[in-house]
Parts: structure tokens; C-alpha cells; sequence
């Protein structure tokens, strides 16, 4: 284990049992301060589970989580989003009825510094605050490549830019973790080659990011390590490569296709 | 001790009653997510069915009652179709306000064609109670429990044995994949409003002959009704059927005990105190509504 | 451009008592013109937080009876040695008191509430207003039960040479103008502020707005008082100009009324409680001066409410928004939209 940077995120021994039903048998894995590390596995394998216990959605029936060294199961979604774990949602992503910018706004509430009697007063605090804040949404914005569509309805945007609002909003809460909730499904060609590149740039910013996915096409370059997830518990960890040489993954796989899962 | 007999005895008759109002709420509620406001509407309407069946035409009294039944069911489709059917897909806020319109026109059509005077039910039973030791109770009252009783069962049977029961049943469970298998979600919320309708209906009409009948009695009626339903949890028929017994011994015990003007608060009171500790109702199976 | 407009139609109302000489129209206005501030707080707490609080009617009418009792004075046993009691105070101590109290009932309702939701929620808070209304009606040492208090005192603000009384109507009238506009540039600012966005998030996307870091009961909470404290206000507004307070001030009908006035106008819009209030304000008294019966006149009323709800579902204020600009700007109040289903794989 030397050598290697920290395990920023440690998920240990999860358990997740509803009634008879058991989602995650025993999970364990960590994703280390700025990889990419993509969650897979078939469907019903846990994966949306494991992202709610440790984003704080879902209480694990054992098991820890720990973020940079603290122990945050159990703690309410929006502590958790506060320590810098934020996560994007797979439908209903965005806050539809309101404009691009206005979800972006939304999305730094955290960074707002001014209280209610500076917004009662209009007092100059509170016209700093907000401007600045409507300085950081255009500068969002700018880097997910979204300018263009700040005025317009978010629920009215194309299905693959709608997700590229959903993460220009989990970024304005200002994560150091970043967890995507399948990030490219239902996209097309070119909305997937952009949000490809969308990540690679989210990460090559010092971002650590864990992603689900069910394109293994897009897992595969985009990952600099992959957990493979099934039945609940994790059966294999490494590289692309080693991932897609092992027999147990293989075998899990069967019956599927080879670039979706 | 006789005293407190004699509450549980009329608790339990009430409770009956109760129930059936409470059992139709709860599965409107419960199956269609319409936050019903006619509730009491239809066991106001009932109470005047039987009045103008029995007092105005002169219909035989035990023939009246299905008949008033058979009436309220009629309306409740009526209300359903013409007012519900097009808000499917609306917020509930919307539904909402359409219910308290029809609430608005439904009661103050019964003040203009009745006047607000209070009506009376004449009943076909001797005037002198039963007596069984120490406790006593009205024949009416008696009548009115074996039917609450009867209505009931029938309702379980419906709902638990018959291929509509088991459609609704699907429908409140899973909307979409009742949809899926064929069941017409349209016919079933006709279906459950009129029924739920119905129910108020006999409700109404069982005990318009034990008190009196005037305009504003639904709202009584439609305010218990809802503390039923979160007693119970919604769309739990069993839980209604308990809730409505339950909520009548805490009236009869309330009133009879602490004091009688607050009888009707204790309803809420109750149910205030149950959802802060539960706050899915006290037998809910499924998780927060809404 | 509308701010200007807002400003004007301010101005033109100022005037109202320069030409209006009619006291009768006076105290219709001055009614619907305290209808409206109750409007306005429900607005806050349903159309922007998208709470469906179906009691709002308890924080005006416990607005009304702290402001009353506050004034009038009052000695109650609290055990049956024990007495507490107030010696009467000014009538704008009255007013002060009664937005605390109500604003601090929004706390506690806004603590407990969130455990529930939805349709629970609604009952609870119909439940909620009942309660109220019964307590006010057996607590008859402190409340006068049925007989009601009377004899409020009227409302003055200022030392006793200087005195301003707001016992005659256009003086009121001017009050509860002034309290009107004040109320909604709170609300205003509260809403379009970072505070007003956490709130809307909480009603269009729950889940999503905690997946932010935003406390949503924190909102909830702030919401409810700021609603509930407003609510207060106007009660006790209503408990000065009327000087009698009796237990049917928290009868069903009112929040109903309230609701009627906000959805209709257009929940989740500034100036929807406005237009909403000032229409069904208006609408009693027509139907009341063309003679027909008080019932007849109630049905008019709901049938008219389900027209407005089928063929202006989202209210007036929107649909004359829409029909003014193309629809591509952000809509102002919305429809409820499902929140991700976070357990479903």
C-alpha cells in the first residue's frame, strides 16, 4: 500500500437489507485522492444503493463510510454534500421549472455568505454576495460549456445538456469528491463525447471522481480504476485492463453485449 | 365501572359508523391521492336522501338506506367523471381546490334547498331503549351497528375477493404497472370515488335518524373521516376499521371524562399526537405520501 | 418597468381616501386589503416553499387574539391557586406580541411538520386550526369563549401629545396600505434572494436541494415563521379595525378563502395574493349587491373557483405574464415535479 495517495473515500463493509431483500451484501472498496474510479456491475448489483448510503440518502444496515478520514454514516445528505461529497441524480437532475442559471445559482447556495438581515436591509454585504455569486454561476457555466444557455428553462434543454446542467450544479457546491450518477446514460454519440470530455476536465483539475455507469465503452477511457460490483459485493478491482481480462467479470457479464452492460 | 360500560358500548356503535366513513375516505385517498373534501358532502347528502325518501315520499325505512346507498354511489361517479376526470396529471393543489369548490356548491345547495332548519328521521323502532344489566342503548342504534357491521364485511369482501378489490388494490400499489397489466385506471377511480361515496352515503343515512340532519353535518363528519384515514394510514382499510372504533372511544372517553365541549378536538388532538411519533399513521405500511 | 407600475398602483390606493367618500367601500377595502396580507404570507409558505398548509388561518386568528388580549388585559388560573395575568398594554405592544406568538407557533409547526408530508400534512394543519378554534371557544376565562372580547382597544402609535390614532377609517385604511406594501417588499426580497432559491429548490426538488448541502428543514422552517409572523400581523390588524374577536375568526372558510385568493392569482408569484385578494375581495360584495341570497352567492363563488382552477390552472398573474411575453422566460410558480426516485435500482 505504499506509495500510493490516501483513500480520500473508504467504503467499508456496507450492508444495505431491506426487509428479506438484500442490496449490498458487503461492500468494500476506496477511491483514492484524484482518480477516476468507475462502480459496474449488471443491473440490480447495487450500484444506485451504494451511492445513496454514501452520499447520505440511504442507511447502510452495517458498515461504515468514511470521507478523509471521518466517519459520515448516518449523517443527514446535506452534511455530507457540506464536507464536499456531492453527488449528480440520473433523472431528474435539475430543477426543471427554473432557468439554467438559476439552478446554478441554486447550486451555490453553500458559498452565500450573506444572512437574512443584510437580504431585509439590502444592505451592500448583500449586494456583494450575490453579485459574486453571480460571478461564480458565469464562470460555471463558462468551464461546463453552458453559456449560451443560461436564460433558458432547464426542463426545456436537450436531454444531454439538461445532465451537463445537473453537473455544473453538483460543481457549484463546491465538492472535492465528485459522484456521478450515470452520467451518460440515454445520451447520444456526440452528448456522450462531450461529457466525456467535461470529465476528463472536471478531473484534470485535482477532482476525485466516482462514476456508475453502464457504458462500458465510455468506463473503459474515461477510468483510471474500476470496482466491479455483483450480487452486492465487490468482485474485482483494477485497471481497464485487468478488468476486462478477468473471468469472474466475465462471467458476470454473460449474456451481455460487450459495450453496454 | 356501568358508566364506563356504557361508553365502551357506545363507542363501539359509533365506532362502526366511523369506520365506514373512514374506510371510504381512505381509499379514496389512498388509491387516488385526491385530498377529498366532498367527504362529508356525500354523508350530508345521505342524511337528506333518507330524509326525503322516508319523511317526504314515504319509503319504507329499511328500503330507504340502499337506496340512499345507491343514490350517494351514483353521485360520487357523477362527481368523479365531471369534475376529476379531467385533472389527472394536475398538482395536488389543483385537485384540491376543485374539491373544495364542489365542497362550496355541494353544501350551500343543501342549505338553499333545505333551509338550515334541523331535520328529523322518524325510526321504525320502539322508542324504549334495550336494556342489558346496567347498560342500555336505543334500538335504532343497535340497527345502525349491525348494518355498519354488515356494510363493512361487504366492503372487506369487495376489496380482498372480487377482481375490482383486487384492480384497486394493483392501482394503489403501483399505478404504473397496474396500467402495465391492463387494469383501465380510469374505470377504477370512478369506481373508488363512487364507492367511497356510497360508504359516506350509508354512513349518513344510518345515523341521520340517530341525530338530526342539517346542512353543516358533513363537516363534522369530513373532519373525522380524515383523522381516520391518518390514524389508519392511507388507503389501509383495516386500519380505518380500527382507527374508527379507536377514534370513538377517545371521543366517548374524552368527553365523558375530561370534558365534553372539547369532544370534537380530540380527534385531532389524537392524531397530532400519534404523527409526531409516527408519522405515517399508527398501522401505515408504506412510507411518507406525497 | 413593473416596479414602476408597482410604485404607481401604491400611489393611486394612497389616494383612495382623498376622493373615496363612500366608508362603506372604505371598509371593503380595508377587509380585502388585510385578506390580502394573509394571502401574501400563505403564498410564502405555498407557493414558494410548496408547503400545502390548509391552517393558515391559526396563525391569524392567534395574531388576532394576542393582539386583543394583550390590549384588553387578561387574568387566567393556570392551576386552580395559580393565576397569571397582563395588565392591559398599548396596542401596538398588542401588534408586536401577536407576530411573535404567531411567528413562534410557525416555528414549532414548521419543526414538527416536516416529518410529514403531503396529504398528512394537509389534514394535520386543517386539524391544527380546528383545535385552535375549539380551545378559543371552551377557554372562555381567557378567551370569552362564544361571547367574544370586545372593546379592543383601538390601535395609536406615538407619545400622548403626538398621538396618531387609527381609530377612523381612512387613517386604517392608510395603515393597512402601508403595512401591504412594507409586508411585500419583505416577502419580495426574501424570495429573490439566496435564502428565497434554498425554499424554492425545497418545493421543486427536495431531494436534489439536500444533494447541495442545503438544509431544507432549516428553510421550512424559516418559511413557516416568516409566513406564520405575517399571518400574525394581519390578525392583529383585523383584531384592532373590527375590535371584536370571536372563535369563528378560525373557521375553515377563511383559509379557504386565503387558499382561493393565492391560487387563483398564481401561487409562487408576487403579485398573484395581490390580484387574487383584490378579485375575491371584489367578488362577495358584487354578488352581494346584485341581491342574490348569501348561499346562492357561495356557489356562484365555488363554481367560479373550478373555472378559474380548469381554464387558468396556473392563475391570473401567470396567464396574463404568458400572454405578455413568450412563454420562454422562467415561469414563475410551477407544477410539482417528482423527485428522483433515489431507491429505485
Amino acid at each position: 500500500m505504499s506509495g500510493q495517495p490516501e483513500a480520500i473515500l473508504s467504503v467499508e463493509r456496507i450492508a444495505v437489507r431491506f426487509g428479506g431483500l438484500v442490496a449490498i451484501s458487503d461492500m468494500t472498496f476506496d477511491v483514492r485522492n484524484g482518480e477516476i474510479v468507475g462502480l459496474i456491475g449488471p443491473n440490480g448489483a447495487g450500484k444506485t444503493t451504494a451511492f445513496n448510503v454514501i452520499t447520505g440518502f440511504q442507511r447502510p444496515s452495517s458498515g461504515e463510510v468514511r470521507y478523509r478520514s471521518r466517519a459520515v454514516t448516518g449523517m443527514k445528505p446535506h452534511e455530507i454534500a457540506k464536507l464536499g461529497l456531492v453527488r449528480t441524480f440520473q433523472r431528474t437532475s435539475v430543477f426543471q421549472q427554473r432557468s439554467v442559471f438559476q439552478n446554478v445559482l441554486t447550486g451555490l447556495h453553500c458559498s452565500g455568505r450573506s444572512g437574512l438581515w443584510d437580504t431585509m436591509l439590502q444592505s451592500s454585504r448583500e449586494k456583494t454576495c450575490e453579485r459574486e455569486l453571480e460571478n461564480a454561476a458565469h464562470e460555471i457555466l463558462g468551464f461546463v460549456g453552458l453559456e449560451q444557455r443560461a436564460g433558458e428553462q432547464a426542463g426545456a434543454l436537450p436531454y444531454g445538456e439538461q445532465r451537463l446542467v445537473g453537473i455544473a450544479l453538483a460543481l457549484a457546491a463546491k465538492p472535492t469528491t465528485l459522484l456521478l450518477d450515470e452520467p451518460v446514460s440515454g445520451m447520444n454519440h456526440s452528448e456522450t463525447a462531450r461529457a466525456i470530455k467535461l470529465i476528463e476536465k472536471i478531473s484534470a483539475s485535482g477532482m476525485t471522481i466516482l462514476l456508475v455507469e453502464h457504458d462500458m465503452q465510455m468506463v473503459m477511457q474515461v477510468c483510471s480504476r474500476i470496482v466491479v460490483l455483483n450480487y452486492g459485493r465487490i468482485i474485482a478491482e483494477g485497471t481497464p485492463a485487468e478488468i476486462q481480462n478477468n473471468p469472474e467479470v466475465i462471467r458476470a457479464y454473460l449474456g451481455q453485449g460487450k459495450k453496454r452492460a | 365501572m356501568d358508566e364506563f360500560l356504557q361508553h365502551v358500548l357506545n363507542a363501539i356503535i359509533l365506532g362502526g359508523t366511523y369506520a365506514l366513513l373512514g374506510i371510504g375516505l381512505t381509499l379514496i385517498f389512498g388509491i387516488m391521492r385526491v385530498v377529498n373534501f366532498t367527504h362529508g358532502e356525500l354523508y350530508a347528502f345521505g342524511a337528506y336522501c333518507m330524509y326525503a325518501l322516508v319523511m317526504l315520499l314515504g319509503v319504507n325505512f329499511f328500503l330507504a338506506l340502499p337506496l340512499a346507498m345507491v343514490l350517494g354511489t351514483a353521485l360520487g361517479a357523477i362527481i368523479e367523471l365531471l369534475l376529476l376526470n379531467r385533472l389527472r396529471g394536475a398538482d395536488i393543489d389543483t385537485t384540491m381546490l376543485v374539491m373544495i369548490g364542489a365542497w362550496i356548491v355541494m353544501q350551500n345547495s343543501e342549505q338553499l334547498i333545505w333551509s338550515g332548519v334541523a331535520l328529523s328521521i322518524n325510526s321504525p323502532f320502539p322508542a324504549d331503549p334495550l336494556v342489558i344489566g346496567p347498560l342500555s342503548v336505543s334500538w335504532t342504534r343497535v340497527y345502525v351497528f349491525v348494518i355498519a357491521f354488515l356494510l363493512i364485511c361487504a366492503a372487506y369482501y369487495l376489496i380482498n375477493r372480487t377482481t375490482l378489490g383486487k384492480a384497486m388494490r394493483a392501482t394503489f400499489q403501483d399505478r404504473d404497472t397496474a396500467a402495465l397489466m391492463g387494469v383501465r385506471i380510469d374505470h377504477i377511480y370512478t369506481a373508488t370515488f363512487a364507492l367511497g361515496s356510497g360508504l359516506a352515503a350509508a354512513a349518513g343515512a344510518l345515523l341521520g335518524p340517530v341525530f338530526v340532519v342539517n346542512p353543516t353535518m358533513g363537516d363534522l363528519a369530513a373532519s373525522k373521516a380524515f383523522a381516520i384515514v391518518i390514524l389508519g394510514g392511507l388507503g389501509n382499510i383495516k386500519g380505518a376499521t380500527l382507527g374508527g372504533f379507536i377514534l370513538a372511544f377517545v371521543e366517548e372517553i374524552g368527553a365523558g371524562y375530561v370534558s365534553s365541549g372539547y369532544r370534537d378536538a380530540m380527534g385531532f388532538l389524537l392524531i397530532i399526537l400519534i404523527l409526531l411519533v409516527r408519522p405515517t399513521g399508527l398501522f401505515a405500511q408504506k412510507e411518507r405520501v406525497g | 418597468m413593473s416596479r414602476y407600475l408597482g410604485w404607481l398602483f401604491v400611489a393611486v390606493l394612497a389616494s383612495v381616501p382623498l376622493w373615496l367618500t363612500d366608508f362603506y367601500l372604505l371598509h371593503i377595502l380595508i377587509t380585502t386589503g388585510i385578506f390580502v396580507i394573509a394571502a401574501m404570507s400563505l403564498n410564502l409558505l405555498l407557493g414558494y416553499t410548496g408547503q400545502l398548509s390548509l391552517g393558515h388561518v391559526a396563525f391569524f386568528g392567534i395574531g388576532a387574539y394576542t393582539s386583543a388580549l394583550v390590549s384588553l388585559g387578561f387574568d387566567v388560573h393556570v392551576l386552580p391557586e395559580v393565576t397569571v395575568g397582563l395588565a392591559p398594554k398599548p396596542a401596538w405592544f398588542g401588534v408586536l406580541c401577536a407576530i411573535a406568538t404567531s411567528a413562534l407557533t410557525g416555528y414549532a409547526i414548521g419543526k414538527l411538520s416536516f416529518r410529514l408530508r403531503g396529504a398528512y400534512f394537509v389534514i394535520v394543519s386543517i386539524g391544527f386550526a380546528e383545535v385552535m378554534r375549539l380551545v378559543a371557544v371552551n377557554w372562555v376565562e381567557l378567551t370569552q369563549g362564544p361571547m367574544a372580547l370586545n372593546n379592543i382597544p383601538a390601535l395609536t402609535i406615538g407619545p400622548a401629545a403626538f398621538e396618531i390614532s387609527f381609530l377612523r377609517k381612512p387613517a386604517f385604511y392608510l395603515l393597512v396600505l402601508a403595512v401591504g406594501v412594507i409586508c411585500y417588499i419583505v416577502i419580495a426580497r426574501l424570495v429573490n434572494s439566496r435564502a428565497g432559491r434554498a425554499m424554492i429548490a425545497l418545493r421543486e426538488n427536495e431531494v436534489l436541494a439536500r444533494s447541495l448541502g442545503i438544509d431544507v428543514t432549516r428553510y421550512l422552517v424559516l418559511a413557516t415563521m416568516v409566513s406564520a409572523g405575517i399571518a400574525g400581523l394581519a390578525g392583529a390588524l383585523y383584531a384592532h379595525y373590527i375590535r371584536i374577536v370571536d372563535p369563528d375568526i378560525f373557521l375553515f372558510i377563511y383559509t379557504v378563502t386565503m387558499v382561493i385568493m393565492v391560487i387563483t392569482g398564481g401561487k409562487g408569484t408576487l403579485a398573484g395574493p395581490v390580484v387574487g385578494g383584490m378579485t375575491f375581495g371584489a367578488v362577495p360584495e358584487v354578488l352581494r349587491a346584485m341581491e342574490i341570497q348569501p348561499e346562492a352567492q357561495w356557489i356562484i363563488y365555488g363554481v367560479l373557483m373550478i373555472l378559474i382552477v380548469y381554464f387558468l390552472p396556473r392563475g391570473i398573474v401567470p396567464a396574463v405574464q404568458a400572454y405578455f411575453s413568450g412563454a420562454k422566460h422562467e415561469p414563475a410558480n410551477t407544477a410539482a415535479s417528482a423527485a428522483p426516485k433515489v431507491l429505485q435500482k
